[in-house]
């Protein structure tokens, strides 16, 4: 894969890729197990500069974009699906911003972020997730306020980030289009944060619910307008999810590497399962599945990255591919290390666990699929 | 505070193989990496900088590829780099190698301190270290664990021992070496890669530093490598069991029939 690097991507890659063998894969289990927050290792990746790869310089980045947000995503979620969201989290909060932020928000906001700040994006409700248009949390204008009520769920790095990006409804009779975006600081008065939740995989990332009770933001934080709140929404999942996919790129490329290594020093009747056929072309079509997933990823956020007008088709495929095979991939680890896979002693029972979120946020696969046919028929009605 | 760091570049040691015939090391396919006591040296340096201010130059003798090691001490922080590497140079033992360095420390000029890594892990001598020091007439501390504290023109640090630590105070400048426990060297950072991409690496070479051509190279090294050889891995040892005095008496006889 090489070739298609610059210089940059490369060392952004190389950088990652030694963070997660040194200092990641260490400690993996160990925040799986204890479901703590990584901030020895967020220390780490803000020491690195990791957190502006996809930052503009002049707001102390590094001046990459989603293509270097989804190469670092995907090194980093090798080492642990759950650590990496500290990180690719942050991205999911910090693209309203880069999108849709005014100068101003820029400046305060994006410094801060490309040195180490954690932010975070609310979006989803109990009564709103795949149905974004059923958004509770109101946000009402009272002079040079807004006033936000309500309450998001499993929140990614909820009560850990600094900086939240939130939807919430300026307009209830507007439906979808009476949605607004908001900044809002976590030392803000009426932000509060429910429990951590307890969850089946990425268990060394924080989810939480983010309660809004009479929270007074300055409408300087507003992103855009009032009523382009599902717009940023949108536009935002549509360069986040190259990263989700990016991520199960990531742990399926783990359970391959940990596959193959486990078939290569496992011997029954005598010899190495590695030499069994049946074997073989299970890791082969492992290898064929990642593959194919990296490579749709690359190409999506390089569509992204050059400007591409309608990216949400090839984003939308990406992000179900990669999750698909995510799943399929650790599914097949498990099997290959037999019994073994099945204990928390071996890597590969938490990959499988790692890898199914993928398949459910920023947007179920089901709604991804919706995405994908309703851009297909959109498309025949240009032709 | 002028702080400057001498490094060299290793072979890996994870994948160290000695040709048998020519009992020399195998180099190729062999990737090369800073030695790694050297990257505590470097770490020391950039954190002494970030400290008292000032800047960290970096050194290292050797072949042109050397210049690699120089660039990753540049992305973890350190500020300039020199190369000192010369045809001339080849040869040298640790007496003529810390001569050159020594040279190239003169020719740098000011400094205040000199951190070395203890020793390198393809020689594992310790000795370029006190060479350099000894060359420029100036204190040294071996294996130092912990730089306690930097007041005007003294510094007193901790150097470990077998037993515990000794607390030495030595006046600056000075040369310390250092020991693997003395920090936890950062990763570098993408802007340091970035510099460090760009960086300029000055090469000097002997005449650069008005070395005393017998004094450099082979010729001018006082000790001579005659054979290196893979010692014989050692064998397990035997656990006696019985009663004490069956066992003295087993153990009497095993030893005669050693002798």
């Amino acid at each position: 894969m090489d070739i298609l690097l610059t210089e940059e991507q490369k060392m952004v890659r190389d950088l990652c890729r030694q963070i997660a063998r040194e200092k990641i894969k260490p400690v993996a289990a160990e925040y799986d197990e204890k479901e703590e927050f990584p901030w020895p290792i967020v220390k780490i990746l803000a020491e690195s500069d990791i957190f502006g790869v996809y930052i503009e310089e002049k707001y102390g980045g590094m001046g990459g974009g989603v293509f270097e947000m989804a190469l670092a995503t995907e090194e980093l979620s090798w080492g642990c699906g759950g650590i990496a969201l500290a990180f690719a989290a942050t991205g999911l909060g910090t693209f309203p911003i880069i999108l849709f932020g005014n100068e101003e928000q820029k400046k305060k906001y994006l410094p801060r972020i490309a040195k180490g700040t954690i932010a975070a994006f609310c979006i989803t409700e109990a009564e709103a997730g795949s149905d974004a248009g059923g958004t509770k949390t109101t946000a009402a204008k009272d002079g040079d306020y807004y006033i936000l009520n309500g309450t998001k769920q499993w929140i990614t790095n909820g009560g850990e980030a600094e900086i939240y990006t939130v939807i919430a409804m300026t307009n209830k009779n507007k439906g979808a289009r009476g949605a607004s975006a908001f900044i809002v600081d976590k030392d803000t008065k009426g932000i509060d944060f429910g429990k951590k939740e307890k969850k089946l995989g990425i268990r060394g990332s924080a989810t939480r619910e983010v309660i809004f009770t009479d929270c007074r933001i300055p409408k300087e934080n507003l992103l855009l307008k009032e009523g382009m709140g599902f717009i940023v929404a949108m536009k935002t999942f549509d360069h986040s999810r190259p990263g989700v996919a990016a991520q199960a790129v990531g742990i399926a490329q783990r359970a391959l590497d940990e596959s193959v290594a486990y078939a290569h020093q496992r011997k029954q009747f005598g010899q190495l399962i590695s030499s069994f056929q049946g074997l073989q072309f299970m890791l082969a079509d492992m290898s064929i599945q990642v593959e194919a997933a990296r490579a749709m990823v690359y190409r999506a956020a390089k569509m992204v990255d050059a400007g591409e007008k309608n990216i949400a088709k090839l984003s939308a495929i990406a992000k179900t591919f990669a999750s698909d095979v995510a799943m399929k991939v650790t599914t097949d680890a498990v099997q290959v290390f037999g019994g073994y896979g099945y204990m928390k002693e071996y890597p590969v029972e938490k990959l499988m666990r790692d890898a199914k979120i993928t398949q459910i946020y920023e947007g179920t696969n089901q709604i991804q699929r919706s995405i994908i046919a309703a851009n297909l028929i959109k498309e025949l009605k240009k032709k | 505070m002028h702080i400057i760091v001498c490094i060299k570049q290793v072979p890996n040691t994870t994948d160290v193989r000695i040709n048998p015939e020519t009992n020399t090391l195998v180099r190729e396919g062999v990737e090369s990496v800073i030695n790694p006591f050297d990257m505590y040296a470097i770490e020391e340096g950039v954190r002494l900088r970030e400290k008292f201010g000032g800047k960290v130059t970096v050194i290292s003798m050797g072949p042109p590829q050397a210049e690699c090691a120089l660039r990753e001490a540049i992305s973890m922080g350190c500020d300039e780099a020199i190369l000192v590497t010369d045809r001339n140079f080849a040869g040298s033992d640790t007496w003529a190698t810390s001569y050159v360095l020594s040279q190239a420390i003169k020719k740098i000029g000011d400094f205040d301190i000199i951190l070395c890594g203890k020793q390198a892990s393809d020689g594992d001598t310790a000795q370029v270290g006190p060479g350099i020091s000894t060359h420029l007439d100036i204190p040294q501390v071996t294996h130092v664990k912990k730089i306690e504290k930097i007041e005007g023109r003294l510094a007193r640090v901790e150097r470990m021992t077998e037993e515990g630590f000794d607390i030495i105070e030595t006046p600056i400048p000075c040369l310390l070496t250092v020991v693997k426990e003395i920090n936890d060297p950062r990763l570098p950072s993408l802007k340091g890669k970035m510099r460090a991409k760009k960086a300029e690496i000055k090469r000097l070479g002997a005449e650069d530093l008005n070395c005393d051509f017998d004094k450099i190279g082979l010729d001018g090294s006082p000790t001579r490598v005659v054979k290196i050889f893979t010692p014989s891995p050692r064998k397990g040892g035997v656990v006696l069991t019985g009663e004490t005095g069956e066992i003295v008496e087993k153990l009497v006889e095993e030893l005669k029939a050693e002798l």
